[in-house]
């Protein structure tokens, strides 16, 4: 749309009735719920000098709790694109009995309290838990180290992959994977060449939003993490004990920190996922 | 490349796409494969690519039992009903795909891959638009640049599944003399598999008609037009004019009328039908003429070089409750010198009728 039809919609003779209600309603909606509560972050942080901001941002523990967070989240969507692919891919390619009962499980992690994610994950890899005594003798512990941090991450990011990259999978002509066989390309050139170029937008978006939800999450999290300072304190945590100390304005500030480093990201990962939807070929 | 298919049997659960099918493919020929939809002639095709796999049965590729070779080295060229272009590579890229995924010591330099796809390009006439993308491309185009893709890896058979079905009329018909002169060219063995009798008739050296999973007939455009092997093959190639009726001597009697025919082979007294095309009746206005069937002319229709004749049996002359409809063909003049009127009553005479056992009596 253009700057002009933009403010001009009755210039126009529109096919779909009620842009202007339509446009309204959204800014408006946007506005209560979204970017008034997100401006008040950045007020309330606003309190606080340059000098200040920066001292409570750059603290040696709160930055700690940066990179856990972030790293963490980075790392379980990496893993949860890996796997949650291999999840859609058996659920879409493969008729197997309980394969409704599976697809069905994928969404879980979604209308599961996270308290209750966090607390049974937590009694799973704890030292005594079922799990979490197997790994005890081989060395690795789980609960109560940025490794339980990254269960949690995963545990709760798996749906966003495979429901993105589903419907992808289903649209897919089997045809093209035969044509690529047909020219000689083995099972790993055709996944390489043919199905990962156009399955890599949908990757993308499956991955952006299994991060934006890990950063954020924190229920699931603050049980099995332990909290120990510099080790396994997330971000939020840092903005929970600073509301419980009655320090608003540090919490905001590191709110901001945070608000502004997953736009950025986010937005790094739209632009990777604008770029290579137009390689595939996407817009037409 | 020769390909021979022995006793390829094929089901898929209940149903039989392939029952015992064996078929010889001359080296250097373009065949069509010819039937109505479900007929396994989409199958034949993919078992021959080794796309899908025969329950019994061998395909012999050159001489040699190919049936357990993956797809991947069978060095077949399989275009694709809907094309099946990598959306995300440029219209070169497609090309080059199967060079490209060659192993290292076979692959081509660089500079031979470019060289070979443009010269491929070329040959399908679509070099100007290597660098566009498959969505930026018309059916027709497509279809070109699928075949292109196929050749690049200098198949040994070409396999075709209906390569011309998704395109409309106009574009249809060029590719077909496109291909022909193409085969004519490259002197590779094709397969293609289509249900529309023209196309095949036009534009193969051979035509294999299925019908239910069986070979029906296998023959030149001209032996299967011609002499059909059977009333299904008559049935599909083209109009007909069917009689239903009994073998009397040199006869077959249809209802009260009788038709001269030239058959042997069915005893007498059998059930029959005879089998016509629209230009292989007369029409004789004389209703005293010995042989041929009373008929009604229900139609005159005169539009292009001949005129098409349609009439019908009178009610209940076969014995069979419903008139039956005919539909004949002959030259304008010759309307207007029979002087013929919608509603006469006219005798037909078949200058030419094949007669079967009427097996569903």
């Amino acid at each position: 749309m253009t700057f002009a039809t933009f403010f001009n919609p009755t210039r126009q003779t529109r096919v779909l009735p009620g842009f202007n209600l339509a446009l309204g309603y959204t800014l408006v909606y946007l506005s209560l719920m979204v970017l008034i509560p997100l401006s008040a972050v950045f007020i309330k942080s606003a309190t606080l000098s340059w000098s200040e901001f920066w001292a409570v941002v750059s603290a040696p523990r709160v930055v700690a709790t940066y990179q856990l967070s972030f790293g963490a989240s980075l790392l379980a969507a990496a893993i949860n694109a890996v796997f949650g692919l291999m999840l859609a891919w058996a659920l879409v390619r493969y008729r197997f009995p309980g394969k409704k009962l599976i697809d069905a499980l994928v969404d879980l992690p979604f209308a599961l309290p996270t308290a209750v994610a966090g607390i049974a994950l937590t009694a799973l890899y704890a030292g005594n838990g079922w799990i979490g005594s197997l790994l005890e003798p081989l060395g690795i512990k789980v609960a109560f180290t940025p490794l339980g941090v990254l269960v949690a991450l995963v545990f709760i990011g798996v749906p966003f992959v495979v429901r993105t990259v589903q419907p992808i999978l289903e649209d897919l002509e089997t045809e093209l994977e035969e044509a690529a066989a047909s020219l000689g390309a083995h099972r790993w050139q055709i996944f390489r060449r043919v199905l990962l170029p156009i399955l890599l937008p949908a990757l993308l978006t499956g991955f952006a939003l299994a991060f934006a939800r890990a950063v954020g999450e924190y229920g699931s999290v603050i049980f099995i993490a332990g909290n120990i300072p510099m080790i396994s304190e997330i971000t939020p945590l840092i903005i929970i004990t600073k509301l419980e100390q009655y320090d608003y304005v540090g919490a905001t500030a590191v709110a901001v920190v945070m608000l502004v480093f997953s736009f950025l990201m986010l937005l790094f990962i739209n632009l990777l996922q604008a770029w290579s939807a137009k390689r595939t070929g996407r817009n037409r | 490349m020769s390909i021979q298919v022995e006793h390829i049997h094929k089901t898929f659960g209940q149903f039989v796409a392939l029952d015992q099918v064996s078929v010889n493919f001359p080296d250097g020929a373009l065949t069509a494969l010819l039937g109505p939809s479900g007929c396994g002639k989409t199958t034949l095709l993919r078992v021959i690519a080794g796309l899908e796999t025969a329950d019994s049965g061998r395909v012999i590729l050159d001489g040699e039992d190919a049936s357990s070779t993956h797809v991947r080295q069978r060095q077949v060229g399989f275009v694709f009903q809907h094309y099946a272009l990598f959306r995300h590579l440029t219209v070169f890229e497609n090309v080059a795909f199967g060079l490209r995924v060659r192993p290292r010591r076979t692959r081509p330099k660089e500079a031979e891959i470019r060289l070979r796809v443009h010269r491929l390009l070329d040959l399908v006439q679509l070099d100007p638009l290597a660098n566009r993308f498959p969505t930026q491309l018309s059916g027709g185009q497509r279809q070109r640049v699928a075949l292109a893709r196929a050749l690049a890896v200098e198949p040994k058979v070409l396999l075709l599944d209906e390569p011309f079905g998704a395109l409309d009329a106009q574009v249809r018909k060029e590719l077909r003399r496109w291909l022909r002169r193409l085969h004519d060219e490259l002197h590779i063995t094709s397969l293609f598999v289509t249900h529309d009798q023209e196309e095949a008739l036009e534009v193969a050296d051979r035509v294999v008609l299925m019908h239910r999973g069986r070979v029906e007939q296998v023959g030149t455009p001209t032996e299967v037009y011609e002499h059909p092997a059977s009333p299904f093959v008559y049935g599909f190639l083209g109009a007909v004019n069917t009689f239903h009726g009994r073998i009397d001597g040199t006869h077959l009697r249809v209802g009260e009328a009788t038709l001269p025919h030239d058959g042997d082979a069915i005893h007498q007294g059998a059930d029959a039908v005879g089998f016509t095309r629209p230009h292989e009746l007369e029409i004789v206005t004389d209703l005293a003429t010995p042989h041929g069937i009373e008929v009604i002319l229900d139609r005159i229709l005169t539009f292009g070089a001949s005129a098409r004749v349609e009439l019908d049996s009178l009610p209940d002359a076969d014995g069979r409750g419903e008139p039956t409809h005919y539909e004949v063909i002959l030259p304008r003049e010759k309307v207007d010198a029979l002087g013929l009127v919608e509603g006469q009553r006219v005798r037909l005479v078949p200058s030419r009728i094949h007669v079967f056992p009427n097996q569903t009596a």
